[in-house]
């Protein structure tokens, strides 16, 4: 049975690597030129705080703002052409004491748009004439840069860039809770912050704001970091990363969305559960992973369970993972796969997969519950794996016992056969 | 059963075999630049950093960031990662604090670490810390509901899990490698993914732009030196069979037999 197969095995894989050769031949020559323009480029937008606190002299012996002025020229220089990016000011035009005027003050500096030479010039130009003068207004300034970035819908990642040495002087709008906001439209939206020589309110203020976006927080005491670290940002922006799509999950599994393979994001409440649903074709492995993210002050303690349930609520498989102390992100995955149909009504048919997703976290009674944390959930859709029907590979042996064992065996059973020979032989003389 | 599961090992590796050859005719073309070491870090599993076993890749950051790499791991790898983390001046810092590394894999399921120091806490005024994870041996194969290592993409987790407020922010600079040693035949265990446990690998649209794979591709998994153990044994076993059947025939003609039958 075994030689039989053999033959049609090497025509299998002939074909095989016939088709292989085909098929890397057929995309490798498309990627070239499909690839570029299938990704939008990246927007950035530089957000840097004019305020009169930009007047001290304490970076390198040099006041805030031309340690600024010189990082933004040598980031302006070294700004990759592929990103489009922006120049945003706050508090860079009104010297009064009216509150209300003083935090509407932010201008667009810049227009978001891919640099070319004359553009370099044009942004050094206008970052140049820049003096300190006013408020901080960061959670108007914000909202205002998230409009910039979000005047089309294209997939693509934005990312804001934001530079201050002072906390918000436009209370009660709390720029952290703004992030957050703008962080929940689902605009693939990161928030990076710098602050120059902060103090303690404005680390505390510049560091929620960043975790609150899933963006980095740095606390800059040198001219070569502050540059640096924005060229890096810029830089990361231009990185390609696969976007995900928005999905809603449902409160249960008949009204949960159905999910193809892909990568999709949620927010989710705390103590929140949310269903999704995947169909599941014979011979199909389905793998899920979901990150539930901390993008808050939250409790210590904390945790997320993801189930896979068939539509009647048994559970098919969990994943579970749970954590303490410090951290960005939790997560956990699962895999489940169908057996290969038997016949060809079961090839068509289906598996439906509920999945759901619930948190442990927690929060002090201070921390704002809405929006819910961000959830990534990654569904993909693969063969089935040969399960296994042995122990070991192949249910083949290993090791010193098993030689021994076949030696004395082998042994044996040669004794035996010898003496079988010989009493054969001699039954054989005597008639 | 086993002919044909030999059949659907056997058939990847084939296509891998001709991938890389068109692999490595492109990736000529594009230069030195892929070769050198990476030094930039992710910042979350999507953004995470490709990297290879044996290879030093570093990172500018802050305190308090979350650094973020993948690498591959293949079948019957025992994995290793190194950590260093070279931390601000100490005339900046205010206290202790505490560094981590997490290892992930595919399904971004935690990994335990067998060995090494994944967590320490040091004073205000050292200079570094050095941070190791041993990852279990990797399995071809297990079941849906276990969380053993399954070969795919790993992901390492670096960051700062303990801190004084006021040290947020510093500059540090990171440095990882992977290590990974075989385990061998004995740890060889039966069954096979169809996929390793790379995020995407479903569908080719949805695979990050950094994909993590071995330089040579994943290992089909169908051999182990438990092929060579068994036919050995075999081997060993009918020589013993001869050598037995020998011994109960004695070195001439049994006694009485009369010379010319």
């Amino acid at each position: 049975m075994i030689t039989r197969q053999r033959p049609a095995a090497w025509a299998l894989a002939l074909l095989a690597a016939l088709t292989a050769g085909l098929v890397t031949a057929g995309p490798a020559v498309a990627d070239d030129d499909g690839d570029a323009p299938a990704q939008p480029s990246p927007k950035v937008e530089l957000v840097l705080d004019v305020s009169g606190s930009m007047r001290a002299r304490d970076i390198d012996g040099k006041s805030r703002m031309a340690a600024a002025k010189q990082a933004f020229n040598e980031v302006l220089d070294a700004t990759p052409d592929e990103v489009a990016l922006g120049i945003r000011t706050l508090g860079a035009n009104y010297r009064g004491d009216d509150r209300r005027t003083g935090c509407k003050d932010t201008e667009l500096l810049y227009p978001v748009e891919r640099l070319d030479e004359s553009g370099r010039t044009d942004a050094k130009t206008a970052v140049a004439t820049l003096a300190p003068t006013g408020w901080t207004p960061i959670g108007p300034t914000l909202l205002k840069a998230a409009d910039d970035l979000t005047d089309d819908t294209a997939e693509r990642s934005r990312r804001i860039v934001l530079i201050s040495d002072g906390e918000d002087t436009c209370q009660p709008l709390d720029p952290c809770v703004v992030a957050r906001e703008i962080s929940a439209k689902g605009i693939h939206l990161t928030i990076d912050t710098l602050g120059l020589v902060p103090d303690a309110k404005t680390r505390e203020q510049l560091s929620c704001i960043a975790e609150a976006t899933g963006g980095t927080y740095t606390s800059v005491r040198h001219t070569d970091e502050l540059a640096g670290r924005v060229k890096q940002l810029v830089d990361r922006a231009a990185d390609p990363v696969v976007t995900p799509v928005e999905a809603k999950g449902a409160d249960r599994c008949a009204a949960a969305p159905e999910l193809k393979s892909g990568l999709y994001t949620d927010r989710e409440k705390f103590g929140e559960h949310r269903w999704y649903r995947v169909a599941v074709p014979a011979g199909k492995e389905l793998r899920a992973s979901v990150s539930v993210s901390a993008d808050r002050a939250v409790d210590p303690d904390y945790g997320v369970l993801l189930r896979a349930e068939t539509p009647n609520g048994r559970e098919i498989v969990r994943g579970q993972e749970s954590g303490d102390g410090r951290t960005d992100v939790i997560s956990t995955g699962l895999r489940h796969p169908t057996p290969e149909a038997d016949d060809e009504d079961e090839e068509a048919a289906s598996e439906t997969v509920c999945l759901r997703v619930s948190n442990s976290f927690s929060a002090p009674a201070s921390v704002k519950k809405a929006p819910g944390l961000p959830v990534e959930l990654a569904v993909d859709l693969v063969d089935s794996p040969d399960e296994a029907s042995d122990v070991a590979s192949f249910g083949l042996g290993h090791g010193w016992w098993l030689l021994g064992l076949l030696v004395l065996v082998g042994f044996v059973a040669g004794l035996v056969w010898g003496w079988l020979s010989r009493w054969r032989f001699a039954v054989w003389r005597t008639n | 059963m086993a002919t044909t599961r030999v059949l659907r090992r056997a058939l990847p590796l084939t296509g891998a075999a001709l991938l890389a050859f068109s692999g490595t005719a492109s990736a000529a073309g594009d230069g030195d630049g892929k070769s050198d070491a990476p030094s930039e870090a992710g910042t979350s599993f999507r953004t995470a950093t490709a990297i290879r076993q044996d290879q030093k890749a570093t990172a500018e950051a802050s305190t308090g960031d979350y650094l973020y790499w993948a690498f591959p791991v293949d079948t019957g790898q025992r994995a290793t990662v190194h950590a260093t983390v070279k931390l601000p001046e100490a005339a900046a810092r205010h206290a202790a604090s505490t560094w981590q590394v997490d290892v992930y894999d595919g399904l971004r399921r935690r990994q335990a670490c067998r060995l090494g120091t994944p967590r320490k806490t040091v004073a205000r005024d050292a200079a570094s810390v050095s941070l190791s994870c041993s990852l279990r041996t990797v399995r071809a194969w297990s079941e849906q509901w276990a969380n053993d290592p399954l070969p795919g993409t790993y992901y390492l987790r670096l960051t700062v899990t303990g801190l004084k407020a006021d040290d947020l922010g510093l500059p540090v600079r990171a440095e990882v490698d992977v290590t990974a040693t075989d385990a061998g035949g004995a740890q060889a265990v039966d069954g096979s993914l169809a996929e390793p446990l790379v995020p995407g690998a479903g569908s080719d649209d949805q695979r990050p732009a950094e994909v993590t794979e071995p330089e040579d591709g994943w290992s089909s998994g169908w051999w182990s030196s438990r092929w060579i153990w068994t036919g050995v044994g075999g081997v060993l076993a009918a020589l013993a069979g001869v050598g037995g059947y020998a011994l109960t025939r004695g070195s001439g003609r049994p006694a009485g037999v009369p010379q010319g039958r």
